[in-house]
């Protein structure tokens, strides 16, 4: 590989995603890439789906069932929808599991790439820009079916505050204020958490009612996952504060998963539901 | 027709070589070590926003010296060489020999076809997975592609002979802690007759520890604790 050397004139600057296009190494039917030819992509390729975020006193928390379903097969068990973007946010994924893998990576990059290039980070703003126009640019590719639709949540150094972003399939970018879920079991979820939320909540009562909105939306939702206890598979939740994207460890979702089957348990036995 | 003047080969280059020479030496130089927990590198420079060493990838490190608008643009194309890399490959496939091998290529290039040479030196660092410090690399480049595999240390700029000298008089035997290197590169770097404050100085380590960036700049202040001890 040579030096990629421009011009004062076609110097594509900090941008990773323009650097990839006139190096033309980038993959040629990726998110950035031309359309495939196929009018219609097929119905058995791997989707993921379920994800929500919820915002708490002093951050973000992302989270994200494990399920990737080909047509009416689960193809996967233990897939991954929830990322870090950078040191202050994270992206979670709903949509066809190639694409949207692909996407994060090129956004990780594009957001370190800036950051090195510039010698200073992308405002959480302009990250959730960046998505945007990446969610737009696979258009095409959505119209054909491949659809990818994230949500975006850092904490804002500058705010001080942790932010949540929605997009459409349009590239269309609305912030949210308290919460957010994206993925074909997205009304339980997104119910689940607007019947739950209270402003300024605790981490761990949002950890605690995004695993409780995943878990409500696989009751309901075939394409959504719910805890396997038997394999060790919980969902992935990652909380974003003011000390950075940190993804919680196995033995607390464990933990926390137990104890949430016990309180639906206990709601159905007509005990003292609720009680934690 | 006008015939050019005829100019022998071997003082065409000579001249060119002199002018780089001449561009690197009037800038200020810096010094690189290895230490206990990877590898550190100092420079003498007075702005605290245009930087002399920067990030190239999770392991490497980039410096240079001479004309700053040229080895700016250098340091951006080693971080887009090293980004396209990693993105085609793995991260694990981005190096820093190959990476010094497309420096050498591209300063050899200039040097010879163009007109004017880069009147730059730089330094490609990596520290390797090893955590005795056996995979460390520091390569020094030259105006003119010539790649230098440095072994332990290394020192970069105009008056580098004193400057080295005194480095190597100062610079306790490996393993040095990282605070023993930085004082005897900013004294060799100062000289006899001069002292550098903080202010006046850019450090950054590529650090051994166990996140995945391992590039990380000295604040001032760290390296006023340094220099008082």
């Amino acid at each position: 590989m040579s030096l990629p050397r421009f011009g004062p004139h076609d110097d594509p600057g900090p941008d990773f995603a323009a650097l990839l296009r006139l190096t033309a190494s980038g993959p040629e039917a990726g998110p950035l890439g031309p359309a495939a030819q196929h009018p219609q992509a097929p119905p058995e390729i791997p989707h993921g789906t379920t994800c929500v975020a919820v915002r708490y006193d002093s951050g973000v928390v992302l989270a994200g069932d494990r399920r990737a379903t080909a047509g009416h097969l689960i193809s996967n068990h233990r897939i991954e929808k929830v990322f870090p973007a950078d040191r202050h946010s994270g992206v979670a994924i709903a949509g066809a599991a190639g694409p949207s893998t692909e996407m994060v990576r090129l956004f990780q990059l594009q957001l370190e790439h800036y950051e090195k290039v510039e010698g200073t980070p992308i405002s959480l703003e302009g990250k959730a820009n960046q998505l945007g126009q990446m969610v737009r640019a696979n258009l095409p590719a959505a119209m054909q079916g491949l659809v990818v639709v994230p949500i975006f949540a850092g904490f804002d150094t500058v705010a001080s505050r942790g932010r949540i972003f929605e997009y459409d399939v349009t590239g269309g970018r609305y912030e949210e204020r308290d919460h957010a879920a994206t993925g074909s079991g997205s009304l339980h979820a997104d119910t689940v958490v607007k019947l739950g939320f209270r402003p300024s909540m605790a981490r761990t009562a949002a950890v605690d009612l995004a695993l409780d909105a995943l878990y409500v939306a696989s009751d309901a939702d075939a394409a959504t996952g719910g805890p396997d206890p038997v394999r060790g598979v919980f969902p992935v939740v990652a909380v974003i504060d003011a000390d950075g994207y940190v993804r919680l460890d196995d033995a607390e979702l464990r933990r926390r998963t137990e104890r949430l089957l016990r309180r639906h348990r206990s709601r159905r036995e007509g005990g003292k539901g609720g009680a934690s | 027709m006008t015939m050019p003047f005829y100019a022998p080969p071997e003082q065409m280059m000579k001249d060119k070589a002199d002018y780089a020479q001449k561009g690197i030496a009037r800038g200020r130089s810096l010094a690189g070590f290895r230490y206990d927990g990877g590898i550190a590198i100092v420079a003498e420079n007075t702005s605290s926003t245009l930087r002399k060493v920067s990030e190239i990838y999770d392991r490497i490190a980039f410096a240079g010296v001479g004309r700053y608008n040229e080895f700016d643009q250098l340091r951006i194309a080693g971080v887009r060489h090293a980004d396209l890399k990693g993105f085609a490959f793995s991260r694990e496939d981005v190096d820093a020999r190959s990476l010094a091998n497309a420096y050498a290529q591209s300063l050899g290039q200039v040097f010879t076809h163009e007109f004017k040479p880069m009147e730059v030196e730089i330094l490609v660092a990596e520290i390797g997975l090893d955590a005795d410090g056996r995979g460390d690399q520091l390569f020094h480049i030259l105006y003119d592609g010539t790649v230098v595999d440095e072994d332990d240390w290394v020192v970069l700029g105009g008056e580098t002979e004193e400057i080295s000298e005194r480095f190597e008089a100062a610079l306790p035997e490996a393993p040095r802690s990282l605070a023993d290197g930085v004082q005897a590169a900013v004294d060799a770097l100062a000289g006899p007759d001069r002292t550098l404050s903080a202010e006046g100085l850019e450090a950054a380590v590529l650090d051994r520890g166990n996140v995945r960036r391992a590039f990380r700049r000295l604040s001032d202040e760290e390296v006023a604790v340094i220099l008082q001890a």
